[in-house]
């Protein structure tokens, strides 16, 4: 059964600042939904608290419902460390593990969950490197440090590393801001890849871009979910007049 | 109004007295150094690393034994400073509440002042009474407490530099907290606290002070880790005081021999260093 990301009453807070007032919204399973919106509207707050990495800042809380094909991820006695191997991130600034090489990187899910064998560890690699469409530009250079890559390269590779785990849902926080318009191009169609075998949520700054991958869209503002639906009607047709007023670019 | 002129004589004054007072800084280094080597090299030869003392009113022999004593001291005082060092390092740059942080830094700070012939007394009280003998272990711990605060705080400066992208990179991959601490922001540490723990070593090799009751110094090898043992500092200090030319030119010798010690760790601290910049860059 695959139901995808079902959120309800979801509020989050940093100290006693609330940063996100229930919001609620369905992310379906294989599909693409994009979080829109202007800076500091709670959109990137709003995806960490999917996986549950909001509360890993000091003084972050959040509440609410998120349902994973039906199992609430704020349930009690949830250990936050197994939802985050279901629910993988990729982070606006690529950031491989320094210290470890291409191959280390994609297999540092697996190798530090304890997977020993070595077979099994190239194939996992050699999988989620091709899922990444980077491995024939790394296949030969598996031992060279990740931040040898170039920025693309290197974002790329984290998510390689974020799929090698087999997560159900890839979360995606800007994840081509840092990158120039060919980079973001490949990461566009591996989006659109990738959707086959798990669900998406991402952030973006870029309407476009939401436009071309997603099937649902989401608007915040000010901590508020003010619109969501099926991407071409939030983009043609808006509901609400804030939404019209944002895509327009009269604001924010 | 300043003239133009009379700022470009000005200028070059300043720049000189800079430099000056740059090339100052090495100055007393290379001025040991030299004298060192003009008063101990000459008694600088195979024999002195490889042999023991002679009695007294014998020409040649050599430190031998304290070369050896001096690497075991270290590594005795490496077991007791550096897991207590990394590790109460680490609890400081990662610790949510910053309370004990903040005592824990501000002690450490103050026992990085503590002159180190206390930390003896307090190796003596702690090791030696209790044992009723001088000894290498008490030795080890007396070097071992002056390298905690050192080690610590290079490890906590160091951690924080971590970039906390990397953290949140580990812990989104579904590893836990401890995982992600130890595997991914200890290991991309790694060179900076080599660093630290070079710096460390390089501070407790000439350290003698507080090897006069604790370790002792010993004029044979030594018996065990409980019993009295030769350092080089100390065998330096012995000889030093001592009536005789020819024991005066070994503790120049001995002297030459740590002092290169102490500066080759420092070079490998310093490439250690380097390693580290090219990876975080």
């Amino acid at each position: 059964m695959a139901d995808g990301l079902e959120v309800s009453d979801l509020n989050a807070w940093f100290g006693s600042r609330q940063v996100l007032k229930n919001i609620g919204l369905r992310a379906p399973a294989n599909g693409v939904t994009a979080l829109i919106g202007p800076s500091g509207c709670g959109k990137s707050t709003f995806v960490r608290c999917l996986n549950r990495m909001h509360e890993v800042v000091p003084g972050a809380r959040a509440t609410g419902q998120v349902l994973l094909n039906g199992e609430d991820l704020y349930a009690p006695g949830v250990d936050p460390v197994m939802i985050r191997r279901r629910i993988g991130m990729v982070f606006q600034k690529p950031n491989p593990f320094p210290t470890m090489s291409v191959f280390d990187n994609v297999a540092a899910g697996l190798r530090l969950a304890g997977v020993r064998d070595k077979n099994v560890l190239h194939e996992v690699v050699e999988r989620a490197l091709g899922q990444a469409a980077l491995w024939d530009e790394v296949k030969d250079e598996l031992h060279k440090s990740g931040s040898s890559l170039s920025g693309g390269q290197q974002q790329r590779l984290c998510i390689a590393r974020a799929v090698a785990v087999q997560p159900e849902v890839l979360l995606m926080d800007e994840p081509c801001s840092a990158l120039d318009p060919i980079a973001t191009a490949k990461i566009e169609d591996l989006i659109l890849e990738l959707k086959k075998d798990l669900t998406i949520v991402i952030v973006t700054h870029n309407m476009q871009q939401a436009a071309r991958v997603s099937e649902w869209t989401g608007f915040f503002l000010m901590g508020e979910l003010i619109e969501f639906g099926v991407t071409r009607e939030l983009f043609t047709a808006p509901r609400q007049k804030k939404t019209e007023e944002y895509i327009t670019g009269r604001f924010g | 109004m300043i003239s133009f002129k009379k700022r470009v004589i000005v200028n070059r004054l300043m720049n000189f007295l800079a430099g000056a007072a740059a090339v100052l800084v090495i100055l007393p280094l290379i001025l040991v150094f030299g004298f060192l080597v003009y008063q101990g090299g000459s008694s600088l030869n195979l024999e002195f690393f490889t042999h023991m003392p002679k009695p007294v009113g014998e020409a040649g022999g050599g430190m031998a034994n304290a070369i050896v004593g001096t690497l075991i001291l270290i590594a005795l005082a490496c077991c007791v400073g550096l897991p207590i060092g990394i590790l109460g390092g680490l609890y400081l740059a990662e610790a949510r509440d910053p309370r004990l942080p903040w005592i824990v830094r501000f002690l450490a700070d103050v026992l990085n002042g503590v002159p180190s012939i206390v930390i003896g007394i307090f190796a003596y009280t702690l090791v030696v009474l209790p044992m009723r003998r001088f000894s290498a272990l008490a030795g080890g711990v007396a070097l071992g407490v002056i390298m905690i605060p050192i080690v610590l705080r290079t490890t906590e400066e160091i951690v924080r530099l971590v970039p906390a992208s990397l953290r949140e990179a580990g812990l989104a991959l579904g590893l836990p907290n401890w995982k992600v601490t130890l595997r991914i922001v200890l290991v991309t540490a790694r060179a900076g606290i080599v660093t630290g723990v070079m710096v460390a070593i390089a501070r407790i090799a000439g350290e003698t002070a507080p090897l006069l009751f604790t370790a002792f110094g010993n004029r044979f090898w030594h018996s065990g880790l409980d019993q009295p043992i030769a350092a080089l500092a100390l065998q330096v200090f012995a000889y030093a005081i001592s009536p005789y030319d020819d024991w005066h030119r070994q503790a120049w010798a001995g002297a030459l021999v740590l002092i290169t010690m102490v500066f080759l760790v420092s070079l490998a601290a310093r490439l250690a260093t380097r390693g580290l910049q090219r990876q975080t860059r």
